[in-house]
């Protein structure tokens, strides 16, 4: 790979990196798991003039939940953490059906759950998990910190809300409303794939009854997509026949599919429809039994 | 009595020896071209085309002769006045170095920049500023002759529209007559998907043109050195004895590294230019987008039938898109390769076909990726069109096939299309795979599930294929007739150097090729050492592809060592003071026929040819040999997929797959069943993922790995293997050559399976590869679905 010539920085604090950030301003790029700028650089799509690195910066690379039942994931917790995790597995049944979904170990070992929101693809799989989630995203500078929802995060797509000064230092679930359950289906052509479509289900329930439930769109649209209406349509019901049809009926509504090498519009919207009816389904049994 | 020597033991004939290659690749000790560093090297970048046809108005290259560390920045101007702005392919046609007039395809070599470093390099690529005039783009051959297209090829003298070849073999008027006295004429077409071979190592070459000597070594990325000089001799007019091609270890070839590349040519002519070394290593998405690629071809045939299933004629037409330069390699005779061997292991008294090759804006195809020259689609033509025609005449498959497949007792057998099949057990082979996947119980289990809304498929492919070109009344390159030759030194000690033409890129020949001098010979494998691939060491070879080196240059080994053990019979004679028909021979070992006890060990021979030889006995033992190989060889495969489609996305899994091949004796069995493995890897990926398409625009779409999809050991099924034995009859210890067996015969039983699952809906043909949308496409609209390019987006 033959990148453009570019400036490596490697703060060792958060401190000294908002610094250097303040003097290249937006001329500098934050490297993570690098499993996006990379690849970018490498093909000369970018050409940062500064890369700061900030692997050397101790302390962000930790998943757990707070004292008021939030989950809290660091800027350098890395994909293949979440897919070993078993807190993941026991309270966060969507994110961990997400994590080994990624791409492949070579991308989960290095890539974060934070650089994949930050970098804003409409494809990544973790900003529909955070949707569906209604999670957020804590950037931090020199100045202090800001919470920003992660609806509100991704202003388009390959861009996000962050000032070239900032840092987003962690992803944010909030606490439950009741049990979870849910998943996250991706329809891929091959293991390390892009989704074709992924489908984000996040269901908060007391009992049969569910208190929250979120769902969000991979692959199908200028970015990541929640489905408020669906989400509505389910919200204080409890899973049947005619809710399971009507929400996954809306979600298909909700999607921009577009026609490309990886199928028509009609297949995507066909297949959010499908997935949809598979994830709230299988919730549905998995409570029967 | 001495012990005999067990021949599995000493690395012999049916040893599945451990690669001996393998031990330095597992270590990091190989040398591929690009760990080759020459003093004073200097490193070279290619700028290529954005568009797919444009016009080029202009090239400024000043801005990046300014940057420091640049060298040069060669354009097709400055290679004009060396002659050498286009340069003459394998198919006699010409191509572009760089680009002058126009540019033809998304990707074409326009200029190079020599600097430093590769950074430098591409930062002077950059740095040049072509203006474009954009033309209308054509990216199938039906566009290509539609009335109004542009001529794409408007530098070639004479040339009014976008034809590159016409082409017709057999029997037109027979072929008629049968097909008027059919009972069912069973029709279809589809279109084989242009794929790339796409090895793990990039194309790359070292130039070091030395003034002093005027001698130029290329290290280059080459499946066939040899040919390689020839048609450097030719571009560059430098004289044969003063080039030198090293082929040093290569990183997979399958096809893509047999054509002359413009990076080559620019990488010699700046070294010639600047008289020093240089390297040129292609990145991933220049080797996609550029480089030699496979198929794309269309197909439109029908069988004539007789109701009780008796297959009376064949006819067919196929359309090949050749890119923008008409650069296949294959021999010169065969416009379309060897696609008259479809059909070739079913008796079809009549058979004609027609062919038309097209430029269009894309990058020049027609290498054969993994088969010997156009191999693969006339495979797959042939079993969709039979599965088709045994559906449409209401049979089961399985019987079709057996009906009309050539009997063992027919051989020798004269294709329609001319070609003699000398050896084979069809039947036999197809009944093991039958058994292996328990046919009739599959039936049953596919019409349960169906009842339940499963949908069960199973997909047979039965084939034979022409390998090991050739015969050298029919078959050459660049007038070069294909034959190969070996090379045998054994020294006093009794270890020998085998040299070769041909050229190893994963199949093994340091290990197999040792194995036949060791079953000729008695000499222990280990005790060989194979070298190939230096045109100024090795004896001359037509390369590696097509299975042909263990047909050709294998047949050469088997053959230098009957030479060597005649010599060493002589020799013997001597040291047991009896004369030479009283010598015996047993694996390593002569010995007096009335005193089995005596007698003297190839190594004992050896050691007397330099030391204690007969008088008027030439010292030394070592010669050559050509094989010259009467015939392909003809092996057989019969291939069984069962799948289960998911109606609701499309997506469909293997369940299993069964490979019975008869590749006549094997060498090596390990290594053979890795071939096997590793082709039918292939094939799976072609019939479900890998293909590269372009939009409207002439953008490859598929250049680079996330969109040009090769499947990971996750969805890769897993092979169950079997074989039969038949031995060519020609070939000195009956090998037939299995390179690409699976690749070529793999792909039409995973197609066919998936189209068997949904035997209900009408649907004759989805093109290959079998994406979940499209599967999804034709299960529900209950239609065909069509994959030629350009591909479907919102713009349309
Ligand atoms: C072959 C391959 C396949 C892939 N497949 C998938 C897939 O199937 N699904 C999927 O979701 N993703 C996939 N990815 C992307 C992968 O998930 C990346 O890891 C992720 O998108 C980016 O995380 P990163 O830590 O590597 O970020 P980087 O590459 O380091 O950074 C990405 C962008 O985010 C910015 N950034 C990163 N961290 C921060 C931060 N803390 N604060 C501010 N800005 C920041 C960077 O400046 C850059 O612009 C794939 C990647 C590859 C190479």
């Amino acid at each position: 790979m033959y990148p453009s010539r570019f400036h490596y920085e490697a703060p060792r604090s958060l401190a000294e990196a908002f610094s250097v950030l303040q003097a290249y301003g937006d001329e500098a790029k934050v490297l993570a798991g690098g499993q996006s700028l990379i690849p970018l650089i490498k093909l000369r799509f970018s050409a940062p003039a500064v890369i700061v690195d900030i692997n050397n910066i101790p302390g962000l690379d930790y998943h757990e939940e707070d004292s008021d039942g939030s989950l809290n994931i660091g800027a350098l917790c890395r994909h293949r953490t979440l897919e070993r995790s078993p807190l993941l597995r026991s309270r966060y049944p969507t994110m961990a059906a997400c994590a080994p979904l990624i791409s492949d170990p070579m991308v989960r070992t290095r890539g974060t759950l934070v650089g994949s929101l930050c970098h804003a693809d409409p494809q990544g799989d973790w900003a529909s998990v955070m949707l569906a989630l209604g999670g957020d995203i804590i950037a931090q500078s020199a100045k202090g910190e800001r919470a920003i929802p992660a609806s509100q995060f991704v202003v388009g797509p390959f861009q996000n809300a962050l000032e070239p000064n900032e840092i987003a230092v962690r992803a944010r679930v909030p606490a439950s409303k009741g049990t979870r359950s849910g998943t996250y289906l991706k329809l891929e052509r091959r293991v390390g794939d892009f989704a074709t479509v992924g489908v984000a289900v996040a269901l908060e329930a007391s009992g049969s009854t569910i208190n929250r439930a979120g769902i969000a769109l991979t692959g199908v649209g200028p970015s990541n997509i929640q489905c408020t209406e669906a989400e509505q349509a389910l919200a204080g019901k409890t899973l049947n026949a005619s809710t399971v049809e009507q929400a996954a009926r809306l979600a298909a509504q909700a999607a921009q599919p577009k026609t490309d090498v990886r199928g028509s519009a009609e297949y995507k919207r066909h297949i959010v429809h499908t997935f949809v009816m598979r994830a709230l389904s299988n919730q549905q049994q998995a409570r029967a039994a | 009595m001495a012990q005999a020597l067990d021949e599995v033991k000493i690395g012999g004939l049916g040893a599945s020896r451990k690669r001996v290659e393998d031990d330095r690749f597992v270590v990091g000790k190989g040398n591929y071209t690009d760990d080759f560093k020459l003093p004073g090297m200097l490193h070279m970048e290619i700028l290529r085309s954005p568009l797919a046809h444009a016009r080029i108005k202009s090239i400024d290259t000043s801005k990046a002769w300014q940057m420091p560390g640049v060298h040069m920045v060669l354009t097709g101007d400055m290679a004009a006045q060396h002659n050498l702005a286009w340069m003459p392919t394998l198919s006699y046609d010409t191509q572009a170095v760089l680009a002058t007039d126009k540019v033809r395809f998304q990707g074409q070599e326009i200029a190079c920049v020599v600097a430093d470093d590769p950074y430098i390099a591409k930062d002077g690529c950059e740095a040049i500023q072509v203006e474009y005039e954009p033309l209308p783009v054509i990216v199938n051959p039906y566009q290509a002759v539609a009335e109004g297209a542009p001529v794409i090829r408007d530098d070639k003298e004479g040339q009014t529209d976008n034809i590159c070849y016409r082409w017709d073999v057999g029997d037109r008027e027979g072929t008629e007559r049968a097909f008027a006295q059919a009972d069912v004429v069973s029709k279809i077409e589809l279109h084989y998907p242009r794929s790339h071979p796409s090895p793990i190592e990039c194309c790359g070459s070292i130039a070091d043109y030395n003034a002093a000597t005027t001698k130029l070594t290329v290290y280059m990325t080459t499946q066939a050195p040899h040919i390689i000089r020839a048609a450097v001799a030719i571009v560059a007019e430098l004289p044969e004895h003063m080039i030198r091609i090293v082929s040093p270890d290569i990183g997979g070839g399958f096809g893509n590294k047999v054509p002359v590349y413009p990076g080559y040519v620019c990488s010699i002519l700046c070294s010639i230019l600047l008289a020093r070394p240089i390297k040129w290593i292609e990145d991933k998405t220049g080797n996609l987008i550029s480089t030699g690629y496979a198929r794309d071809m269309y197909y439109k045939g029908e069988l004539a039938l007789r109701k009780d299933g008796k297959i009376l004629a064949v006819r067919f037409h196929a359309d090949t898109d050749n890119g923008a330069f008409f650069s296949d390699a294959q021999p010169t005779k065969f416009k379309i390769g060897l696609l008259h061997s479809a059909f070739a292991c079913y008796d079809i008294p009549y058979a004609y076909m027609t062919a038309q090759g097209a430029y269009t804006n894309k990058a020049p195809g027609g290498v054969a990726y993994r088969c010997s020259f156009r191999v693969t689609e006339a495979m797959f033509f042939q079993e969709r069109a039979i599965q088709t025609a045994a559906n449409d005449l209401g049979m089961d498959q399985a019987e079709f096939r057996r009906i009309n497949l050539v009997k063992d007792d027919q051989f020798p057998f004269r294709t329609p299309y001319g070609f003699l099949l000398d050896s084979g057990q069809y039947e036999k082979c197809l009944d093991v795979a039958l058994n292996a996947i328990g046919y009739h119980d599959f039936l049953r289990e596919k019409e349960e599930a169906r009842k339940q809304g499963r949908r069960l498929g199973i997909g047979l492919s039965t084939m034979t294929e022409p390998l090991g070109a050739g015969n050298s009344r029919e078959y050459d390159i660049l007038g070069i007739k294909m034959f190969d030759c070996a090379e045998l030194r054994v020294h006093p000690s009794g270890k020998a150097i085998l040299k070769i033409g041909s050229k190893t890129q994963g199949q093994g020949h340091e290990t197999t090729f040792a194995q036949i001098v060791s079953h000729e010979l008695g000499i222990p494998a280990a005790d060989i050492l194979v070298q190939h691939g230096d045109t100024d060491n090795t004896p001359f070879g037509m390369g590696t592809y097509a299975s042909r080196s263990t047909p050709t240059a294998g047949a050469a080994t088997a053959m230098v060592s009957r030479k060597i053990r005649a010599k060493a019979r002589k020799l013997a004679a001597h040291l047991l003071e009896v004369s030479e028909e009283d010598v015996e021979w047993e694996l390593g070992r002569f010995y007096v026929r009335s005193a089995p006890n005596n007698g003297v060990t190839i190594q004992e021979c050896a050691m007397a040819a330099y030391g204690n030889m007969p008088d008027g006995l030439e010292p030394g033992l070592e010669n050559n040999a050509y094989y010259d190989p009467p015939n392909m060889t003809w092996p057989f495969a019969a291939y069984i997929v069962t799948v289960e489609v998911d109606p609701e996305t499309g997506v469909w899994d293997v369940l299993r797959m069964v490979a019975v091949d008869d590749c006549g004796v094997r060498i090596n069995p390990m290594i053979v069943e890795g071939q096997i493995m590793g082709g039918m890897t292939e094939a799976y990926a072609m019939s479900n993922m890998q293909f590269i398409t372009f939009d409207a625009e002439g953008n490859c779409v598929g250049s680079n790995y996330m969109d040009y999809l090769l499947p990971t050991a996750w969805e890769t099924p897993g092979f169950e293997l079997h074989e039969v034995v038949t031995p060519s009859p020609h070939h000195p210890i009956g090998a037939k050559g299995i390179g690409e067996c699976a690749c070529v015969g793999g792909p039409a039983a995973f197609v066919n399976a998936v189209h068997d699952a949904l035997d209900d809906t009408g649907v004759r043909n989805i093109d290959m590869p079998l994406l979940p949308h499209r599967v999804w496409e034709a299960l529900t609209y209950k239609r065909d679905v069509s994959g030629a390019p350009p591909l479907k987006t919102d713009a349309d």
